[in-house]
Parts: C-alpha cells; sequence; structure tokens
C-alpha cells in the first residue's frame, strides 16, 4: 500500500510524539481518507499492522468517529449544517435546496461521483449561520442563490 | 475564514490580536508574544497557580471550574509524567469562538500550555483540535514548527534549562470527545468513550499521568493574566468571574457575530446593542444562553448579568459562550426535537440513561411535533429527562436533560398545542414530518 510522500513525512513525524504507537490513530486514519477517499480494507490493513493494532481494534474506532468513512463517496463532500444556529437562519431550507439541485438526499452521491450530500452536526459557524462545509472548506451566510455559485465553482474546478 | 465584527463596549483581551496578522511568529512577538511564558520562567510554579487562581479564571469550555484550582490538584511529585492537553475540540452547538482563536491567534494556545505546563511541572503539551477544522491544524502545525525552529519550544527553552514539547493532534468528528475523559481515549487512539471518576484526570489522566485539561480559550487567557496580573484580570469582571468572554451571538440577530465583552455584561444588552436586535420587527422569543445544553430562557429572564454565577441564578448556565437568539416564528418544540437529534445523534452508547433517554426523548419529541402526541408524553418527556440527570458517566446525558427540562416548563403551552393531532402552528403547510408508527 503507497501513500503520498506527504503522508509518510506526517505520520514518522507524528508515531513519537506518543508514548503508545495506536496514539496516532485517529488524526493517521484521517489523513490516509484524505488521500485514498475512504478507509478501504487495504487502508485498515495497512494501518493496523503500522500502529501494532488487529483490524478490529481499527475498525472499531472508526465506527466512533463521524468523519470516517469505509465506503467511497463523492469527490465533493457538501455537509449541509441544520443543527439550532444554523436552522434559525435556514439551514434545513438550504439542505432541501441541495438535495434538489443535486438530486440526491442525505449521504447520497451524484452518478458522476462528482458530489455528495450530508447532513451535519454544527461545524462551528454558528454566528456565520447558515453554514456549509465542502471537504474541508467552510461557506458561511449562505443563500439558496450563493450555494449554487459555490457548487458552481467546484463543478468547475473538475 | 470566519468573518471578524466589532462593537464599542468589546474589552479585547484574548481576541486582542484578532486581524492583525498574529499567525506569523515575528508579528506575535511585535504584539508582546512569548512575554508571558519568559515571565512564567522566572516565577515559582505555586506562584504562577496562585496568579492563575487570583485572576479569577474559570474554564471557558463551560463548567465555569477555576483554572487555577485545577491546576493545583496536579499531584508534585509523580512516577509518571505529567501532560497538559489543550481542548480545542469545540462542538457544542452555538459555539464558535475557539475557531477564531486558533485561526488568528494559535501562538497564545501554545503560550497558555507552556505556562501550564510549567505550574504544574509537567514537559509535555498537546493541542487537540477537532477533524473539521482542518485549516486550524494547519495553522496550528505551523505555529507549534515556527516556535520550536525559535527555540521557544523543545529542550531548553529560553535559554532556562526547561524542557517543553507541544504536539498537535486533529479529531475525525466527535462531540462527545469535547468531554475531558473522553479526549484523553480519544488522544489515545481510541474510541471517545468517557471514563468514570474519581481518579480525576489531575492524578489519573492521559496514558496514566497526571493531566491538566484546559478549554482553547481559558489558555489563550492565560498568557495575558501574567502580563497584566491577577487583579487587572479580576477586575474586568464581577467578583469570582475574571476576565472577559468571547460570546458566540447566533440566531435570529441583526448582527450575529463573536464579541469579546466583560464578564457579567447584561444579557438584554447583549442582544438589543450588541447583536442589533431582532430583524424583520419581530420579537423575541427565547435565549440559550451558553450552548445547546443550557437550559432556555425567556424574554423576562434576561436582564442578567452574563458572568458564571448571575447566570446559575436563573436555573441556567453560562456554559460555553454560545448565545442563541429565537425569534417568535420559532416552534420551541421544533427546537427542542433539533436539540435532541443532536444528543441522540452524539450520545456514545455507553451508559444506558444517555443512550436509551436520548432516543426515546427524539422519538416522542418528532411525534409530538408531528401531531401525533399523546397528552402523557409531555409529563413523560420530564419525568425521563429528570431521571437521566446525574445518572450517566459524563454530562452528555445531562446536556440532554436539562434544556428538555426548560423547553417542557417554560413553554408547555406550545407543547400542548401540537397535540390531538393539531399540525405545528409554526409550520409552512405541507412541510409537516410525518407520524412515528
Amino acid at each position: 500500500m503507497k501513500f503520498s510522500d506527504q503522508f509518510e513525512s506526517r505520520f514518522a513525524e507524528m508515531v513519537p510524539h506518543y508514548p503508545t504507537r495506536r496514539s496516532a490513530l485517529v488524526p493517521t486514519l484521517l489523513y490516509a481518507q484524505d488521500e485514498v477517499g475512504f478507509l478501504s480494507d487495504e487502508v485498515i490493513q495497512e494501518l493496523a499492522g503500522r500502529l501494532e493494532l488487529t483490524e478490529l481494534e481499527v475498525r472499531n474506532v472508526i465506527s466512533y468517529y463521524s468523519m470516517l468513512i469505509t465506503k467511497p463517496r463523492g469527490k465533493y463532500n457538501v455537509q449541509v449544517c441544520t443543527n439550532i444556529a444554523c436552522m434559525l437562519r435556514g439551514g434545513e431550507e438550504l439542505l432541501g435546496h441541495c438535495e434538489k439541485k443535486l438530486g440526491i438526499g442525505h449521504k447520497g452521491t451524484t452518478p458522476d461521483g462528482l458530489f455528495s450530500l450530508e447532513e451535519v452536526e454544527c461545524i462551528g459557524a454558528c454566528s456565520w449561520a447558515p453554514a456549509v462545509q465542502v471537504n474541508y472548506d467552510f461557506h458561511e451566510n449562505l443563500t439558496a442563490e450563493k450555494m449554487d455559485r459555490v457548487l458552481e465553482e467546484y463543478r468547475r474546478k473538475t | 475564514m470566519a468573518d471578524l465584527v466589532s462593537h464599542s463596549d468589546e474589552v479585547r483581551v484574548v481576541s486582542k490580536r484578532f486581524g492583525k496578522g498574529a499567525t506569523n511568529l515575528d508579528r506575535y512577538l511585535e504584539l508582546d508574544g512569548y512575554k508571558a511564558v519568559q515571565k512564567a520562567l522566572g516565577m515559582q510554579p505555586d506562584a504562577i497557580i496562585n496568579e492563575v487562581k487570583n485572576s479569577g479564571l474559570r474554564g471557558r469550555g463551560g463548567a465555569g471550574f477555576s483554572t487555577g484550582m485545577k491546576w493545583s490538584f496536579v499531584p508534585k511529585p509523580s512516577a509518571k509524567p505529567k501532560y497538559v492537553l489543550c481542548n480545542g475540540d469545540e462542538s457544542e452547538p452555538g459555539t464558535c469562538k475557539d475557531r477564531l482563536i486558533f485561526e488568528h491567534d494559535p501562538h497564545a494556545v501554545i503560550e497558555g500550555v507552556v505556562i501550564a505546563g510549567l505550574a504544574v511541572g509537567s514537559h509535555t503539551g498537546y493541542i487537540y483540535i477537532r477533524g473539521e477544522y482542518r485549516y486550524l491544524l494547519e495553522i496550528m502545525q505551523k505555529a507549534i514548527a515556527d516556535a520550536y525552529a525559535h527555540g521557544f519550544l523543545g529542550k531548553n527553552i529560553f535559554g532556562s534549562g526547561y524542557d517543553f514539547d507541544v504536539y498537535w493532534h486533529g479529531g475525525a468528528g466527535a462531540y462527545e470527545v469535547g468531554e475531558e475523559s473522553a479526549l484523553m481515549e480519544s488522544l489515545e487512539g481510541k474510541r471517545g468513550i468517557p471514563r468514570i471518576r474519581p481518579p480525576f484526570p489531575a492524578v489519573v489522566g492521559l496514558w496514566g499521568g497526571p493531566t491538566v485539561i484546559n478549554n482553547a480559550e481559558t489558555l489563550a487567557s492565560v498568557p495575558h493574566i501574567m502580563l497584566g496580573g491577577a487583579e487587572w484580570f479580576a477586575r474586568l469582571g464581577p467578583p469570582k468571574n475574571g476576565g472577559t468572554r468571547l460570546f458566540c451571538l447566533s440566531g435570529n440577530l441583526e448582527r450575529p457575530g463573536v464579541y469579546e465583552l466583560p464578564m457579567g455584561y447584561n444579557l438584554k444588552k447583549m442582544i438589543y446593542d450588541v447583536g442589533g436586535g431582532i430583524p424583520h420587527g419581530r420579537k423575541l422569543k427565547a435565549v440559550v444562553p451558553g450552548g445547546s445544553s443550557t437550559p432556555v430562557l425567556t424574554p423576562d429572564e434576561i436582564d442578567v448579568g452574563m458572568d458564571f454565577d448571575s447566570v446559575a441564578k436563573t436555573g441556567s448556565m453560562l456554559g460555553s459562550g454560545g448565545v442563541v437568539v429565537l425569534d417568535d416564528t420559532t416552534c420551541m418544540v421544533k427546537f427542542a426535537l433539533r436539540t435532541m437529534k443532536f444528543y441522540q445523534h452524539e450520545s456514545c452508547g455507553w451508559c444506558i440513561p444517555c443512550r436509551e433517554g436520548t432516543d426515546w426523548l427524539r422519538k416522542t419529541l418528532t411525534r409530538l411535533h408531528a401531531g401525533g402526541g399523546l397528552k402523557k408524553d409531555i409529563d413523560n418527556m420530564y419525568y425521563l429527562s429528570e431521571n437521566m440527570l446525574g445518572r450517566t458517566f459524563c454530562p452528555l446525558g445531562d446536556a440532554a436533560a436539562m434544556p428538555t427540562m426548560a423547553f417542557i416548563k417554560k413553554f408547555r403551552r406550545e407543547f400542548e398545542d401540537h397535540l390531538q393531532g393539531r399540525p405545528c402552528p409554526f409550520e409552512k403547510a405541507g412541510a409537516v414530518e410525518p407520524v412515528m408508527a
């Protein structure tokens, strides 16, 4: 299993930070997922070996964290917050708009594999609600029109 | 990048360097950076702890426990290494302040971690940042690397003979991990399941060593206390509530944003003056004063100083500084339901009162909001919440129960208005959720 040089150097830097190898697990899983797209059997096997854990122990951790996934999804994951602060400023309507626009529901992926949609819990953008995260990028103070422009930008990126 | 706001009543302490390019180490040094830690290096550990105790600094994560007191619980001699852990897993709905600290002033957090380490005799600190805040983790990674390159971290910091390492750590999405014992589990590479206490982290924490865990805003306040003095900091707020607070104003407000105001600032003024009041000529209906887990306040309860003790007197909590404002078009049942949906989703499932309690509350609220509620549901929900309180491993169960009880107690009429198949009075036609089987 081959990861990028950046992943390898970060991994090599991280492991000696802790008295136990497994402590590096959670951030390592997320960095691996960013490269591969999801935590495949191969990735899990590889990281379990590196951190001296069983595959079961790694899966046990993966299932706890909402950002970690074991199945592929779209290139751009559109995460719409509908928690209280966003809800009060149209977060649910924004989610509905995205559903219609992309033709998919919660945790769905467009047939071209470009977008996935997810209704998420508070992403820490309450004062700039409603807010959406596309992969790691924040988009704030959104309206339906602004959202369309955001989606269009990502579509054009490919 | 989140927008910054300002208001003339603001007292900028923690946010002093926001928007001034302080992520750059040279710029940070120009703005009095790393002076506090050098001062602390010349002090006895007990003197640092006393200074922080006297400043009246209380935990900004939500519990409001005296920071100096917390540090003093760490045993002096320890067979195992001691640790400092910065909690940057900010995820309480309504809260978005640590994000600005990491974005604009990451070195202040590092400095706070080192000073905490000096106070308790630790040589290692970790800064845990939630997974969604990837850009902030990158800012922090660079800040730490720059500090090492200047000899501010690592062996013999500032030529003092004291060694101190600071490491970054990223999460992967879990509200529960913001709870201190779950945070340690997560850092150790496990599921974020809380530990039973005692023993408290100050005695048995990370990898069994004594551990000080503080919120990012708490730690970012510490360097200012070291430089400005405990007395100055204490006097910024009312007695026993030293300093300022980053208040995150959100919801139905004209000017939402994160404002740094003195502790004890009047909530009514915060809403109508700082936040600009309620837009569209609507009226205020309710305020969640300190993040989603704090009991809701009604308009006649908001003439209160926003400090830990004054808000506690109203039966609510100052919490994490997330002030969520609701206007009169908000359905309280729906608001309660959305709150519970969150807690049910985030409950780790380790202990039964929380796992089952949040699930039943969510189901009952869903049914009630959809018009299929029974009269006894209202009392049942209250009874269920009452029985979750104090019966869980960690405060997540309380965080779900407390606001639910307040919603029912203060807005009972609205719950009753949903009974007997009536459609939600606030819902647009056709938008009603299906009745639960």
